[in-house]
């Protein structure tokens, strides 16, 4: 198992190379001067221009560039922002728990209901409730987020007075950051009706952002049952009398959940793309948010860095998947 | 330091209390501030959160108004050849304190030499803190404008220029001369964190910057030593970052904000008609604009320019662009400024005589694009569809229009080429309420290739403005804008559009809100009825 880890660990190192070069490059071929963006419809003076250039370093060839970048992250330095003028990896990790937080409910409530949904829909195979629950399954994969999200605040918030509009925490709550994770810190703060006020304000949030990853894995895990469902070893299972639910979750499931547990690894990226909107949408301070501003910018610094660390937690949950993966099937970690 | 930091903390959280209880003003607004010292930015989201809360400055516009009134100067005085400007200081004026510091004098000289100084000399501690990018100071040329700035005494600062400038009174109430503490400066330079009066300011004005949680809130208590009588009436001031303007309406028909910028303009009607929300308006200061490239043919030839500025129906751009919250523009700067020239009539909309001018000018099967700018701006809500309809308007008289757009750093960049293929839709928000602000910068010789999108450099006109430049005396000046707008109308660089109206919805509990033609939020002045 050692060996096999180590193996994926060192696909990782191209791998960084890669992510850093397009992190790098990426912000550079969009088109758009960041100095002029900034300027604005005042424009500023060759002169000006010319200072700037010089300041940002623009007047470098680009090998030298993009050496200075490289050795710069080599050295945990990620740059500062153009508009903020505060450092990278600090605004990085103010607003990365945010994020976290957020995808870490909304994983939860994905594989929860999802699986659960699947399971149901493979063992019920052509009936009513199948049909129902994948119906609802591609509706909800479709659906655009922004919209999906704005009718919840109407429904939810604007109409029913159920949940907060947005915003991760009532405005009548105030403490410091310790962890980042609002319900954590709500319970620490020992203000009373804090952690409440957190989780009100997250189930909206979490619950659009799990949309997708739910449909998604729903649909997986039902079509990996249904394969499993006819496996010779189920109906031997089944001709012994053992309980439906013994054969469908354990028999079944366990061997279901490997293309399953892959969906869930690749979801991870779908949750960074759909915090973008969610975020936005919900006035979420998260990454997401963060990274969008900075592209509309073209805040070149907190562009490349932010992508290089999303990318590096991306291969690092795909890495944990991979482990997680040679721990289901000892076939994988043979190989 | 951290146990201070949370000694504070609790202590400032005592202070708030709950904001159910104590009188707080929540403010949804609109993004997040790029820091809290305003010279580094250009940004209004940041001199909400940063200019108008936390400081002052010399002189100040009076809520409102373009109209300049003493700040923490109480009065000035200028030479006669109008070089110098001698500004006699508010005495008694306090600075607010934090964690880290805790001011041991008021307001005076020094503090006023050091806001413009480390902006100014490149060998100044603080010139290069926090990039170094004095962008309004520079881009507004101020450096080489200021030849020096004495201390005459703790209470009395001299400004000394290197030719007249008329605007300068007004340019000293802009965000970017909001006045900081030297000794706030000193002390963060000692202890090897100066950036820390970006992160967290400490200023003379009416809100004690309390937290600031990135994207999420920014939290201000009043300054209870505040030298305004009065004010400010609420006790605490919320800032709740919400980009999206459908949630800050969603957030205000519940109660969760109380005033709210840059509603979407569908929206307004169902605002307007809300018993629980006041919507309230104001002319802005601004001008939606289409740019001739006045140095290519035929766009060189002023009645070709005239006759396209009589075939655009304004009324209709109004209506379906602006959905009404608009006024046809007539003249170059909005109505609400001075020198404004009410004796211009508007180009006629009349397609039929625009189509027999330019065949008297030789104009025929004109093709030609326009600029759609691929951004919302309160002076242009829908480029895109203004510029539809303008080619609608413009087929009518045989001129063939194709659209172009471009991405908005690229628009900016591209727009700036003299030999730019087209006109283009862009506009202006004014900065300090005065003429030079709108006629210099965006029709000054200086602007052509830059911020004069037109390039259009015409001399009598540019002798008129540089001459009220020179001149103080403002009635002298009102009558040279108002001659150099006159020329502007014949010369037409430019189809003016329109000045839109800014809306601001408010809950029916908030009192005293003014809307700031400036675009400023201003909370100074506004309480909450119980």
């Amino acid at each position: 198992m050692l060996r096999y880890f180590l193996a994926r660990l060192l696909t990782f190192i191209p791998t960084f190379i890669g992510v850093t070069l397009i992190s790098w490059g990426f912000i550079r071929v969009l088109p758009g001067d960041p100095i002029i963006v900034m300027a604005g419809e005042r424009g500023l003076t060759e002169d000006r221009y010319n200072e700037l250039v010089t300041q940002f370093g623009f007047d470098q060839p680009k090998l030298v560039q993009f050496w200075n970048y490289l050795t710069g992250v080599l050295q945990g330095d990620l740059g500062q922002s153009f508009v903020t003028k505060r450092p990278v990896w600090d605004e990085f990790f103010a607003l990365f728990p945010a994020t976290l937080e957020l995808s870490i409910v909304a994983i939860i409530i994905a594989v929860v209901l999802g699986v659960t949904a699947g399971v149901i829909a493979a063992v019920n195979r052509g009936k009513f409730l199948d049909r129902a629950l994948m119906t609802s399954a591609l509706v909800g994969y479709s659906m655009p987020i922004f919209w999906w999200a704005l009718l919840l605040i109407i429904v939810f918030s604007g109409n029913l007075g159920w949940t907060p509009v947005s915003g991760r925490i009532g405005l009548q709550y105030f403490f410091d950051d310790v962890t980042g994770f609002m319900l954590i810190d709500s319970v620490l703060s020992g203000q009373k009706g804090a952690f409440t006020s957190a989780v009100r304000h997250l189930i909206l949030p979490s619950l659009v952002l799990a949309t997708v990853p739910l449909a998604v894995i729903a649909r997986q895990t039902r079509s990996a049952m249904l394969e499993v469902l006819s496996e010779d070893y189920i109906r031997t299972a089944r001709a012994k009398g053992l309980h439906p639910a013994r054969v469908n979750g354990l028999h079944a499931l366990r061997n279901a959940m490997i293309p399953v547990i892959t969906v869930i690894g690749l979801s991870v990226g779908t949750l960074m793309a759909g915090a973008i909107l969610t975020e936005t949408i919900f006035s979420w301070p998260g990454i997401g948010k963060w990274m969008v501003d900075s592209i509309f910018r073209r805040d070149y610094p907190v562009v490349q860095g932010g992508l290089l660390l999303i990318a590096v937690i991306v291969m690092v949950v795909n890495l944990t998947v991979d482990v997680l993966y040679g721990l289901i099937n000892p076939k994988i970690r043979k190989r | 330091m951290k146990l201070k930091s949370t000694l504070l903390t609790a202590g400032l959280i005592a202070a708030l209390g709950s904001v159910a209880g104590a009188q707080t003003l929540i403010y949804c607004s609109e993004g997040s501030p790029e820091g809290f010292d305003p010279a580094l930015y250009t940004a209004g989201t940041t001199f909400d959160a940063s200019s108008s809360a936390i400081y002052n400055r010399l002189v100040q516009f009076e809520t409102g108004t373009t109209n300049v009134v003493p700040g923490l100067a109480t009065s000035f005085d200028v030479s006669e050849d109008g070089l110098e400007y001698t500004f006699n200081l508010r005495p008694g004026v306090k600075w607010h304190s934090n964690a880290n510091f805790t001011p041991t004098r008021d307001f005076n000289a020094d503090d006023v030499i050091f806001t413009f100084e480390r902006q100014r000399l490149a060998d100044h501690p603080y010139h290069g803190v926090g990039g170094g990018s004095w962008e309004y100071f520079d881009g507004m040329d101020m450096g080489n404008l200021i030849a020096s700035i004495e201390k005459v005494d703790d209470l009395t600062v001299k400004f000394v220029l290197n030719q007249p400038e008329a605007p300068f009174v007004a340019n000293m109430a802009m965000d970017f001369a909001s006045i900081l503490s030297a000794e706030y400066a000193d002390a963060m330079m000692a202890a090897g964190t100066p950036e820390m009066i970006n992160q967290e300011p400490i200023g003379t004005g009416p809100f004690v910057f309390v937290a600031y949680q990135k994207d999420a809130v920014i939290r201000y208590t009043a300054n209870a030593d505040y030298w305004e009588d009065g004010l400010p009436k609420v006790e605490n001031l919320v800032f709740a970052i919400t980009p999206d303007a459908s949630v800050r309406y969603q957030k205000l028909q519940a109660g969760e904000c109380h005033i709210m910028p840059y509603p979407n303009p569908a929206d307004i009607q169902a605002m307007q008609d809300d018993p629980n929300i006041n919507v309230l308006e104001q002319e802005g200061l601004n001008v939606g604009y289409l740019a001739y490239n006045t140095t290519i043919a035929p766009f060189d030839n002023p009645n070709v320019r005239r006759a396209l500025n009589m075939a655009i129906d304004k009324a209709a751009i109004i209506d379906v662009v602006f959905q009404g919250s608009g006024q046809a523009a007539v003249n170059p700067i909005p109505p609400t400024m001075w020198s404004y020239n009410t004796a211009i009539a508007d180009d006629p909309y009349d397609p039929e005589a625009a189509r027999a001018m330019l065949e008297a000018e030789g104009v025929t099967d004109l093709s030609m694009k326009i600029w759609a700018m691929p951004v919302q701006r309160p002076y242009n809500p829908n480029a895109r569809r203004m510029a539809e309809l303008m080619q609608e308007d413009f087929a009518q008289i045989g001129v063939n229009v194709e659209i172009v757009s471009y991405e908005w750093g690229e628009y900016l960049s591209r727009s700036r080429e003299l030999d730019r293929d087209g006109a283009l839709l862009l506009g202006w928000t004014g900065d300090n309420g005065d003429p030079d602000n709108f006629l210099a910068v965006l029709l000054g010789c200086a602007g052509v290739g830059n911020s004069n999108r037109a390039q259009w450099c015409y001399q009598p006109f540019e002798d008129l403005i540089q001459e009220a430049k020179r001149t103080t005396d403002v009635a002298a000046r009102t009558a040279l804008y108002e001659q150099a707008q006159v020329i502007f109308k014949e010369q037409a660089p430019w189809a003016t559009i329109a000045h839109s109206v800014v809306f601001m919805p408010v809950r029916p509990e908030v009192e005293g809100y003014i809307v700031h033609p400036l675009g400023s939020h201003i909370f100074t002045g506004v309480s909450l009825a119980q």
